[in-house]
C-alpha cells in the first residue's frame, strides 16, 4: 500500500477534528470528499507532519512518518490549499528553491524543472514572476513543483479552490492522468463534479470516515451530489 | 540526502528577499544613523564618560554608542525576520519549508544563519557610513567584529525565531516591538555604560547586567578594538542555547504550528 493511515485521531482542545480515521490507498486516484470543516485540512496537516499525534500510524510508500519522517516526506508531493509560492520570485526560482530543499541541484534539477514545466504547458512562463501569473497558472506551477522529486504519493488539499472552470477541469484531468500512470493520489475536495465514477472515494464528515470504495459502488447509481448531500446534510 | 543544498537555498532566499525589499535596507540604516548623528550629538554634552575598557582614552559619546547601534541593527533585524516567519506561516510558504525532508532544526538553523548574514551586511554598511563621519576604529577591529556580530546575530535571531513560534497572528507583532525590542534596547549598555545606570538605580543596573542584549553590545564593543570579552561571549552562548531550544520546542510538530486550523 502506498499510503496507509490507521487509527488517526486529533483534537483542537475539546473539539474532535478527526476520529479514528483508517484507510489504505493503492496507486490511482482517490478523492477525499467532505464538507467544509469535515477535518480534511487537519488530515493533510497530519499526513505532511506539520502536526503530529500519538496512537496513530501513517505510512507513506512503506516509510513510517513517525519513525522515518524524512524518507516519508521525500516520497510525497504536496499541493496545499493555501498558496505556497513566493510571489516575488520567478517560476523557475520557486522551483529551484523547492528542489534544493529536497537535495536536488545542478543538471538533474534543471532537467527535471524543464520537464515538469513542459508537461504543464508552463515552459514559456519560467522566467515570469509569480505575482504576474493568474490563479490557474499559479496552481499549475505548484503542481509542477510537487512532482519535481518524482514522488510516489501526491497529496492535494482542495487544489481547485478559487479557479475558473477551465483551469479546474485542466488540473483535475492532469492529476487523473498522473494517477492512471501509477501515482497514488489523494485529492481532497468538497465539489462532487471533480470525482469520476471509477475513482476511489473517501467521504469524511465531522472527522469520521462515512464511506470508502469506488464512487460508483458507494453511490449505487445515484448522482454523487445527491448521495453526498443525503449522508452529510451539507450544501454542495 | 544532501543537507548543504537546502542550507544554501534557504540562505540564498533570505538574500533574495532582502534584495527585493530595498526599503528594509534603507530603514535598517536610517534608524541607527539618526541615533548616531542626531541623538548622540545632542546627548554628548549631557553625559560624561570616563575611561573604561576597552577604551584607552577619553572617547566621544558617538564612539561609545556605535557598538550599541550595531546591536540595534541586529536586534531589529532579528525581530524583522521573526515577523517574516509569522508572515510566511500566514501565507503558507512556511508549510513548504517544514515539509522538506530535512530535520527541522537544520531548516531553522539555515534560516537563522541566512538572516544573521543579512544583518551583518547591514551592520557593515552602517559602520561604513559612520566611518565617513569620522567615527571609525582600527581596520583590525572591522575584521574582529565579524564573529562577534555573527554569534550575537544568531542569538537575537533565535529569540525572534522563538517569538515567531508563539505569535499566532501578524497583528500581534506590534506587541513584540513594545515588550521586547524597546526594553531590551533601553535596558542595556547600548546607550549608557552600566556604571552610569548603577548611579541611578541598582535594580535597573542588575536588570541591564542580566539582559543578553547588553552582552551582545559588549562583545561587539570589545571586538571592535580586537579584544575578546569572554564573559559576554559566555552569556550570549547561554542565551543562544535557551532561545534556540525554545524555538525548536515552538516549532515541534507535536506542538503543532497549524493547530489553530480546523
Amino acid at each position: 500500500m502506498s499510503l496507509k493511515v490507521s487509527n488517526l485521531s486529533f483534537s483542537y482542545g475539546n473539539k474532535h477534528a478527526l476520529d479514528r480515521v483508517t484507510f489504505e490507498l493503492s496507486p490511482g486516484f482517490t478523492a477525499l470528499l467532505g464538507p467544509n470543516g469535515a477535518g480534511k485540512s487537519t488530515l493533510y496537516a497530519l499526513l505532511t507532519r506539520l502536526i503530529t499525534t500519538t496512537g496513530a500510524q501513517i505510512s507513506v510508500a512503506g516509510h513510517d512518518l513517525q519513525t522515518a519522517p524524512r524518507a516519508a516526506l521525500g516520497a510525497m508531493g504536496v499541493v496545499f490549499q493555501q498558496p505556497t509560492l513566493d510571489l516575488d520570485l520567478t517560476v523557475s526560482q520557486n522551483l529551484r528553491y523547492f528542489m534544493a530543499l529536497h537535495g536536488l541541484h545542478g543538471r538533474t534539477a534543471r532537467d527535471r524543472m524543464d520537464a515538469a514545466l513542459t508537461r504543464l504547458d508552463m515552459a514559456e512562463r519560467a522566467h515570469e514572476k509569480v505575482r504576474k501569473l493568474n490563479g490557474g497558472h499559479r496552481r499549475r506551477t505548484e503542481l509542477a513543483r510537487a512532482l519535481l522529486h518524482n514522488p510516489q504519493v501526491l497529496l492535494l488539499d482542495e487544489p481547485t479552490v478559487g479557479l475558473d472552470a477551465a483551469s479546474r477541469e485542466a488540473i483535475t484531468a492532469h492529476v487523473h492522468a498522473l494517477a492512471a500512470g501509477g501515482m497514488t493520489v489523494l485529492w481532497s475536495t468538497h465539489l462532487t463534479d471533480e470525482v469520476r465514477p471509477e475513482d476511489q472515494l473517501l467521504i469524511l464528515h465531522r472527522g469520521a470516515l462515512l464511506a470508502q470504495g469506488t464512487a460508483a459502488d458507494i453511490t449505487q447509481g445515484r448522482p454523487l451530489k445527491d448521495h453526498f448531500l443525503s449522508v452529510t446534510g451539507a450544501e454542495v | 540526502m544532501n543537507w548543504l543544498a537546502p542550507f544554501c537555498a534557504i540562505v540564498a532566499r533570505e538574500g533574495l528577499r532582502f534584495v527585493h525589499q530595498r526599503e528594509r535596507f534603507v530603514s535598517a540604516l536610517v534608524r541607527p544613523l539618526v541615533w548616531l548623528l542626531v541623538f548622540a550629538a545632542g546627548f554628548r554634552a549631557a553625559l560624561g564618560l570616563s575611561i573604561t575598557p576597552p577604551y584607552q582614552t577619553y572617547i566621544t559619546y558617538e564612539t561609545y554608542i556605535v557598538p550599541g547601534l550595531c546591536g540595534m541593527v541586529l536586534l531589529f533585524n532579528g525581530m524583522q525576520s521573526s515577523l517574516s516567519l509569522v508572515y510566511d506561516r500566514e501565507m503558507g510558504s512556511m508549510r513548504l519549508l517544514l515539509t522538506a525532508p530535512v530535520p527541522r532544526w537544520w531548516l531553522l538553523l539555515s534560516k537563522l544563519v541566512g538572516s544573521t548574514l543579512i544583518s551583518i551586511t547591514q551592520v557593515y554598511a552602517f559602520l561604513g557610513i559612520a566611518a565617513l563621519f569620522g567615527i571609525d576604529v582600527d581596520p583590525l577591529g572591522y575584521v574582529a567584529v565579524f564573529p562577534a556580530l555573527f554569534v550575537a546575530g544568531l542569538m537575537l535571531g533565535a529569540l525572534g525565531l522563538a517569538l515567531s513560534s508563539f505569535i499566532k497572528q501578524l497583528e500581534n507583532f506590534a506587541g513584540v516591538m513594545n515588550f521586547v525590542i524597546f526594553p531590551m534596547f533601553f535596558l542595556s549598555s547600548a546607550l549608557y555604560p552600566l556604571w552610569k545606570m548603577a548611579e541611578s538605580s541598582e535594580l535597573l543596573h542588575d536588570i541591564c547586567a542580566a539582559n543578553p542584549f547588553t552582552h551582545a553590545v559588549e562583545l561587539i564593543r570589545f571586538a571592535l578594538y580586537a579584544e575578546l570579552n569572554l564573559p559576554a561571549l559566555g552569556w550570549i552562548v547561554l542565551a543562544l542555547v535557551v532561545f534556540g531550544g525554545l524555538a525548536l520546542w515552538g516549532y515541534d510538530p507535536a506542538r503543532g504550528m497549524a493547530r489553530k486550523r480546523g
